[in-house]
């Protein structure tokens, strides 16, 4: 998939502009940027849900993509459980006996797959957020896609599921027969608790402003481009760690405030 | 035994039998649709189209016409105009609605005025009238009702995703605007042909009613679907039944019959969610 001075806007001033980028098959790209910057735009112009109004989005003929939106949009007093989600995604066969209980095999499968067995009948809000998070990675994987592009797949989580969501994503991504080889593309805001494990990053601020492997693209100049703040970058064996300058003097303001 | 004889008194007379059916199919169909009016948040669009085919079925009256042809019409004309005005974001949808069809439900309150002949049946609309049906009204909601079911059933898993997600819909192959137009048209079907039983003033209601009992009761779309329909054919039953006895119109009887159910619904879930937080906190 590739996008080529891509610009998009809501119907008023764009929202990204001349964005250049390629994803290939198989990749785990990450795009980081800070709120508003135009990640989630830059996922629907490659899903095809937003338009380009310069440039272009070419995708591989035939490529299947699946998305799993972030869970803050998702409405969860809605009447829907775990199966039923999962299952919208299927495209519907007529109603014989012999084809539903094969469907819901499959459905069974896909979160069994995922740490979600037993599941079925649960609605949606009586889950975890790991649990809620992996509810709408199954209704992306039972698609069989090519590519999956996830939205903020790991914000507010705690650690340990951001672990989990990481581990099933690599499982995704590895190649055959380990994997299904399948590329995947994620935003995130963790740096370092995500993004530094990537193998390919993307720095993204109303356009491409850095892309490349963690170690070349998380470094204070694009940094500073990025969030318009500065930054510090530590390497801790040998992995890029990021830090917030201007910590101590912050510090120090708080520490007085409570002092007085 | 003259207590059972009594009470089954008036099934002897074919218009109540009639008006029995009819309740029953009116209140299980308004059940059915009624499942995407709470889901989709489309009361208002039902309380402003039942307005606007009020209008239409006085301008029919009064010019001698076919009501379904003449408040059918009517009705599309309003539901096409709303989606206009609302999709050009001058004003909000919520007005577009209000502006139209309060304009149309005048116009049917003047028609009314200046055509006393007419009265009767624009009566009819507004309050709703169980026991004047004729077999083509019958007809006419069965005929709704099984194409609502059919649709429905057919295109569940299209609609609950167009519902529930519509961008993910939309990139996974769902047509979400051919998912609402379907709904519309269905929603409009619904309140054309039961508009004259349950009136044009508490059709809304019904709308309403069934599926949000049902939502109390169950987690799940796929028993939402079905629930909400035996629901809404419980209360047009028996408030039919009922309004027999208390010589009250029968629409109104439905309605509060629904109350009912609702509120204890309502009550025993409440109960429910406090034992399960009494649960939790003992933990
Ligand atoms: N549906 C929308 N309609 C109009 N403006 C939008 C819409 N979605 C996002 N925007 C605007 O586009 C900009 C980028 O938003 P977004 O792509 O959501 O950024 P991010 O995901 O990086 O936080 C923001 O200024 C936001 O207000
Ligand atoms: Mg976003």
């Amino acid at each position: 998939m590739t996008c080529e001075h891509m610009s998009c806007s809501y119907g008023g001033a764009p929202v990204i502009e001349g964005v250049d980028l390629t994803i290939r098959q198989g990749e785990f790209v990450g795009i980081v940027g800070p709120s508003g910057s135009g990640k989630t735009t830059l996922l629907r112009a490659m899903l095809g849900s937003v338009k380009p109004v310069h440039g272009s989005v070419t995708r591989q003929a035939g490529l299947r993509l699946a998305y799993v939106p972030q869970v803050e949009t998702v409405d969860w007093n809605f009447p829907v459980t775990v199966g039923e989600v999962v299952g919208m995604s299927r495209p519907q066969r007529l109603m014989r006996p012999k084809s539903a209980r094969s469907e819901l095999t499959l459905i069974e499968d896909v979160l069994e797959r995922l740490g979600l067995g037993g599941l079925v009948q649960r609605h949606i809000r009586e889950l975890s957020g790991g649990q809620q998070q992996r509810v709408f990675l199954a209704r992306a994987l039972i698609q069989k896609p090519d590519m999956l592009i996830l939205d903020e797949p790991t914000a507010g989580v705690d650690v340990r599921t951001r672990h989990e969501v990481l581990h099933v994503l690599a499982d995704l991504n590895e190649s055959p027969p380990h994997g299904d080889g399948i590329a995947i593309v994620l935003t995130t805001h963790d740096l370092n608790g995500l993004a530094s494990h990537l193998p390919r990053l993307v720095c993204f601020n109303r356009t491409v402003v850095a892309d490349g492997s963690p170690a070349e693209v998380l470094q204070p100049y694009f940094l500073e481009r990025t969030y318009g703040a500065p930054m510090e970058v530590l390497q801790h064996g040998g992995m890029p760690i990021v830090l917030e300058q201007g910590g101590d003097e912050l510090r120090n303001r708080l520490n007085r405030g409570t002092a007085s | 035994m003259i207590i059972a004889v009594d009470l089954l008194k008036p099934f002897s007379y074919e218009f109540f039998r009639n008006g029995l059916i009819i309740a029953t199919l009116a209140g299980a169909l308004c059940g059915l649709i009624g499942v995407f009016v709470v889901l989709r948040g489309m009361s208002y669009i039902g309380h402003g189209l039942s307005h606007a085919v009020f209008g239409g079925a006085a301008l029919a009256a009064v010019l001698n016409l076919n009501y379904f042809i003449g408040a059918g019409f009517w009705g599309l004309a309003s539901g096409l105009m709303i989606g206009r005005v609302s999709r050009k974001r001058i004003i909000g949808a919520d007005a577009a609605i209000g502006v139209i069809t309060t304009a149309s439900f005048a116009m049917g309150l003047a028609l009314q005025a200046r055509f006393g002949q007419a009265k009767r049946s624009i009566d009819a609309v507004l309050f709703g009238n169980v026991l004047g049906v004729f077999t083509s009204d019958i007809l006419a909601v069965a005929g709704v009702g099984i194409l609502s079911a059919v649709v429905i059933v057919g295109l569940y898993r299209k609609l609950l995703f167009a519902t529930f997600d519509p961008e993910v819909a939309g990139v996974s192959g769902v047509s979400v605007p051919a998912m609402e137009a379907v709904l519309m048209v269905l929603l409009s079907a619904t309140i054309l042909v039961t508009v004259r039983v349950i009136g044009v003033l508490l059709i809304s209601a019904l709308l309403v009613l069934p599926a949000v009992t049902a939502r109390l009761m169950t987690n799940s779309f796929g028993r939402m679907l079905w629930l909400s329909p035996v629901l809404g054919a419980i209360f047009g039953g028996v408030g039919m039944y009922i309004s027999w006895y208390a010589d009250v119109p029968s629409g109104a009887v439905i309605i509060l019959a629904g109350t009912l159910v609702f509120i204890a619904a309502y009550s025993a879930v409440g109960v429910r969610r406090r034992a399960q937080l009494a649960g939790i906190n003992h933990h």
